[in-house]
């Protein structure tokens, strides 16, 4: 077995033995679906929205949720190894940094794919209809589970620049605020707000809600999927490279 | 097989803070070397920098003849270390622990399984073995970091204060297990502690490090010989005769610190001295009530070298060390 592999084997067990980290991930975003898709299906109603099933607009958000879930786990998890001096024990063996990085994100994409494929199958039966056929559920997982591994990346990169899960937890609301000033909610043509709708197209969190939504609303979108797993990839790159120097940083082996 | 040379390593912090200032050793091959010295003296410190994880600000140490500064992996390779406060994922059961240990270092399915079984029967966890270590006891904890430690077979084991807040038991079965890898397997030991007796007990030398710097080192016999005298506390059967008591003991030697109702003398000939006493005692008549004699201890040379005690000394103040290091 390869390092990662060993790291992922590791970041797995430890993630399925805490149901406090899968539990909440799966149930939280449903119930606000389940809020939102009784009080808010009126907006169906306005001029110019994408579908007349709210279930099917509303049920992009609940894979958004579980991606940052599975950010915060994958930070905080990092970030104990670093308070409780595991990492050190890791560093003293032939580990090489990336292993711990990639290997370390093992349990999050985990939570991340079990939580899409459940926010998938409660939303089918709920009613939701997924436009792009069985094809496209699985393009839809796989880009939930790249959204996942690229918020990951961001909590890899502030446990690792802050050393405390509590930090890492600091994470959450601030990515309430960032989904918030997205078309999460609404689309960006029917924002009405001059600087709220500038905000939310200059916010890559955007696309990736329009890549998984148009899944779901339209079929096979081709910008926005191009969009939503461009923009994915990018914070991914984005987020393990400065994860990877801040990891260069903290372990200052020689 | 080469153990650990040091010449004059320095390690400062931010703020100028000098954790270690200047520490030459050698620790031989096969040797326990106990590196004594209170809270914040700079052992840990001194530890992380000799298994890589930190590098030194000046100086020079080699580990199993390999440059710490220049040559992390080699070093990695031949030492093992179980660091304070043992690190351990307390969701893992310890055989994962040792598979995962031993997965790391490379080890083959068949070595790997074979190894950890060794090693967890060795310090006595077989039946834990497949419990989760939330539920070990901080003795169990103890004994499963250094089972990892020596997973890939290592020539240089490094033990931070690896007794602290152990129970007499705990603590005496890890000393023995310690004690018997440097004498079956010729495994060089650099062990931490704050506590005199680990010293005194389990390390052939000592080094004594107070504020960065060595202040004293030597097997523990010589360092304690070094002191030479015995000290004589007597409590006078009859309080009202004190004064008579410490008039006598004065001809024997220097007067010594002593219970409130006792007078103390630090013998001046440490061979007959204490018969002698005796005898001048029951020639004046003066009747003990008790009479203990105290052999000099490490704590005794620490306070000569350093003139405080080592037990509760901490380093306020001093160039204590910082509480976060790298990867902690």
């Amino acid at each position: 077995m390869s390092q990662i592999g060993w790291v992922a084997r590791r970041s797995v067990r430890r993630t399925l033995r805490q149901p406090a980290l899968i539990v909440p991930t799966i149930v939280f975003p449903l119930f606000l679906l389940a809020v939102n898709a009784s009080g808010l299906a009126a907006a169906t109603k306005l001029p110019g929205f994408p579908t007349d099933n709210y279930l099917s607009f509303a049920l992009s958000v609940s894979f958004m949720q579980g991606a940052l879930f599975a950010a915060t786990t994958a930070g905080a998890e990092l970030a104990t190894d670093i308070e409780t001096g595991f990492l050190n024990r890791l560093s003293l063996t032939p580990l090489r940094g990336v292993a711990i990085l990639v290997g370390q994100l093992a349990g999050a994409v985990l939570v991340s794919l079990l939580a899409s494929l459940v926010y998938l199958a409660v939303g089918l039966i709920a009613g939701a209809n997924l436009a792009a056929g069985a094809g496209g559920a699985v393009v839809l997982l796989a880009l939930a589970v790249l959204i996942g591994v690229a918020f990951g990346g961001l909590g890899l990169l502030m446990a690792l620049r802050t050393g405390s899960a509590e930090a890492v937890q600091g994470l959450f609301p601030l990515m309430f605020v960032v989904f918030f000033l997205s078309s999460l909610n609404l689309p960006r043509n029917l924002i009405e707000t001059d600087w709220f709708r500038t905000v939310a197209t200059y916010n890559p969190v955007s696309y990736l809600v329009e890549g998984i939504r148009s899944l779901v609303i339209s079929g096979w979108d081709g910008e926005a999927l191009a969009l939503g797993f461009g923009m994915a990839a990018g914070i991914a790159v984005l987020s393990f490279a400065g994860a990877a120097s801040a990891l260069r940083t903290r372990l200052t082996r020689t | 097989m080469e153990g650990i040379v040091i010449d004059g390593l320095v390690r400062v912090f931010k703020g100028g803070i000098r954790a270690v200032d200047g520490i030459d050793l050698e620790v031989a091959p096969g040797e326990i070397y106990g590196f004594l010295g209170p809270n914040g003296a700079g052992k840990s410190t001194t530890v992380l920098v000799l298994t890589t994880l930190l590098p030194p600000t000046a100086g020079r140490a080699t580990v199993a003849g390999f440059d710490v500064a220049s040559a992390g992996p080699q070093v990695r390779a031949r030492i093992g270390a179980a660091l304070q406060e043992a690190a351990l994922d307390q969701f893992l059961t310890g055989r994962e622990h040792m598979e995962l240990q031993g997965g790391l270092h490379g080890l083959s399915k068949a070595a790997r399984r074979a190894r950890g079984d060794e090693l967890l029967a060795r310090v006595g966890l077989t039946e834990a073995a497949d419990r989760k270590v939330g539920g070990y006891s901080g003795g169990m904890k103890r004994r499963l970091d250094l089972a990892l430690a020596l997973v890939h077979r290592p020539s240089i084991l490094f033990l931070d204060e690896p007794t602290t807040g152990l129970d007499p038991q705990s603590r005496s079965a890890l000393w023995e297990e310690v004690a018997r890898l440097a004498a079956d397997e010729g495994v060089t030991v650099f062990l931490t502690t704050q506590y005199l007796e680990e010293a005194d007990v389990l390390a052939d030398r000592v080094g004594i490090i107070d504020r960065g710097r060595l202040v004293a080192e030597g097997t523990p016999e010589a360092l304690k010989a070094e002191l030479g005298r015995s000290t004589v506390e007597i409590v006078p059967a009859e309080p009202e005769r004190r004064a008579a008591f410490a008039d006598l003991l004065a001809r024997f030697g220097e007067p010594a610190a002593a219970a409130p109702r006792a007078v103390a003398v630090m013998l001046d000939d440490p061979t007959d001295g204490l018969a002698e006493l005796i005898r001048a005692l029951d020639a004046e008549g003066l009747r003990a009530a008790s009479l203990e004699v105290h052999q000099p201890t490490l704590d005794d040379v620490f306070l000569q070298k350093t003139g405080r005690h080592l037990e509760g000394a901490s380093t306020e103040g001093a160039a204590a060390e910082p509480e976060a290091v790298p990867a902690r």
